[in-house]
């Protein structure tokens, strides 16, 4: 058998072929994917950026669970006419918290990676409960039940354990006290918005729903949304030492 | 090729030495051509590794000879856009907004520039035309809540209204309803009031002079004491027939339950000042401008 046979080996026996797809695979995968974990230059040095509050947590939940990420990206490419469009390109810094991050693939509805403050919360909630109320030509669905629909409580701090367990550095403190925050964030009025404003520091306490009562998955949505972009203080960050 | 050579009679090809119910494989090799570009981008990647970043190391990566960085392609990108658009855009934002509205140039640069920036910013809630909807101001009327100069306008671009920016306009409708000031039966009076200054039709009962006691004492001191608003105060002005909210009854008692305080985002940071100069000019010629 001539050297230029011996792929006949592999061809005419399947689990030797598996075995060979693995190896060659796992090449692959030791080449292009470890170094990302201990390469320095992966992800940028930059201040501001802190894991999300129990309510941007819960509605980010919503944004996975609803297939947001089908239709919108959260990545703004460094390209001319997306940073002209949408703002300073993202850094790899700003989802280094998300499990898993939601880059998204797919542009039917604009980038949400910067859009945080860009419209006012009503706006969010009316544009959630019927899009074309407010912008006629929109093909996005409708969300209304959101605002009919209460945060569920009881998985909120087993979501901050589970991000723990992937690596996001929430405290004992802010895993104890995820119910309590979440109430807190979603109430200006709440007893305990001081102790969340320590947990969490720079979080925005709002009404997002502008409704009383219990955090609604809208209050939750809304707070992610308006978060979305928001954390890192590009005046500070460092050009010239992050060129990739 | 292998072992089992056996040509097939037919095409006058080997085939593989297979033989299903007396059907043979034919051992067709690869097209010369297919393989030797199949070599050829092996080759290709192996210039490619030189040129450009691809291969890890212990502590970095190779950064390949052309020392290509996305990042720095896109800030030179960008600095070329701003000699693309040159002196006339630094012009822009050197200029007041009173030189830019008596120079053509410069106005038809601030449009054209405004009309863009309008169409990725304003528009969700402004509308394509700056028509606006219920809640979101319409820019092409003569009613200004917070004043169409061109200073006013601009002022309201960069702060927003309620956006929490410490210079962003405050005022907010009061919450008669909620808050305990007035009772229900007042309520429906004083809606029915606000609909007679704009010469809407009131319901049937409705005491005029009940109504004008309570807009006197709960109103006025914002929307002025013949109800013609108050732009300091971003009083609206409800004589006219334009309404941010409606001007049905039903409306009308919900706005003066609950009260109002409609949020504009400020765009000072998210928007370089020469832009917002642009935006300001594009706005004030929709129609409304004062």
């Amino acid at each position: 058998m001539s050297f230029w046979s011996r792929h006949q080996i592999f061809e005419k026996n399947s689990i030797i072929l598996v075995a060979g797809i693995l190896v060659v695979i796992a090449i692959g995968g030791l080449v292009e994917i470890t170094p990302l974990f201990y390469l320095k230059s992966t992800i940028e040095k930059v201040d501001g950026v802190r894991p999300y509050t129990p309510l941007e947590l819960a509605g980010r939940n919503v944004y996975v669970r609803e297939g947001c990420y089908l239709c919108h990206s959260q990545m703004v490419r460094p390209l001319r006419d997306e940073i002209e469009r949408y703002g300073h390109y993202s850094l790899a810094a700003e989802s280094m918290y998300d499990h898993p991050f939601q880059w998204g693939s797919k542009r039917t509805g604009p980038d949400l990676a910067r859009v945080g403050g860009k419209y006012s919360d009503e706006w969010h909630v009316t544009h959630l409960n019927n899009p074309r109320a407010i912008v006629p030509q929109s093909v996005m669905p409708g969300y209304a039940f959101l605002s009919q629909t209460e945060v569920d409580e009881a998985s909120v701090a087993d979501h901050l354990r589970a991000n723990r367990a992937v690596g996001v550095p929430y405290t004992d403190d802010q895993v104890a006290n995820a119910v309590a925050d979440l109430k807190a964030q979603a109430d200006p009025d709440n007893a305990g918005v001081d102790a969340f404003a320590k947990r969490y520091p720079k979080a925005v306490t709002r009404n997002f729903d502008a409704k009383g009562g219990a955090p609604t998955e809208m209050d939750a949505l809304v707070a992610y949304l308006q978060m979305l972009g928001t954390l890192v203080d590009f005046k500070l960050y460092n050009e010239k030492a992050n060129l990739r | 090729m292998t072992e089992h050579s056996d040509i097939d009679h037919v095409s006058g090809r080997a085939t593989t030495g297979h033989e299903w119910d007396g059907i043979k494989e034919l051992n067709t090799p690869l097209p010369r051509w297919w393989v030797i570009t199949f070599y050829l981008t092996i080759v290709w990647a192996i210039g490619y590794w030189i040129v450009y970043p691809a291969w890890p190391l212990l502590w970095s990566h190779t950064t390949g000879i052309w020392n290509y960085s996305t990042r720095a392609e896109v800030a030179t990108e960008l600095a070329n856009l701003e000699k693309i658009r040159g002196d006339k855009m630094v012009a822009l934002g050197a200029a007041s907004l009173e030189e830019i509205e008596k120079n053509p140039a410069l106005l038809a640069l601030a449009r054209a520039r405004g009309k863009t920036v309008f169409g990725d910013n304003c528009a969700p809630c402004h509308g394509s035309g700056g028509a606006g909807a219920k809640g979101y101001p319409n820019l092409n009327d003569d009613e200004w809540l917070w004043g169409g100069s061109l200073d006013q306008i601009m002022q309201t671009i960069q702060f927003g209204a309620r956006s929490g920016h410490q210079k962003a306009h405050e005022g907010a409708m009061l919450a008669f309803g909620k808050d305990g000031v007035l009772k229900k039966d007042e309520i429906v009076t004083v809606a029915n009031y606000v609909r007679s200054l704009s010469g809407l039709p009131t319901a049937a009962g409705y005491n005029a002079a009940a109504g004008a006691t309570i807009f006197a004492d709960n109103c006025a001191s914002c929307h002025g004491e013949n109800g013609k608003g108050n732009q300091e105060l971003g009083a609206p002005d409800l004589t006219d027939k334009i309404w941010l909210y409606g001007s049905d009854e039903a409306t009308l008692i919900e706005t003066i339950s609950n009260g109002r305080a409609g949020v504009m985002p400020a765009w000072v940071g998210r928007l370089d000042p020469s832009t917002i100069k642009a935006l300001t000019v594009y706005v004030h010629s929709l129609g409304g401008g004062k």
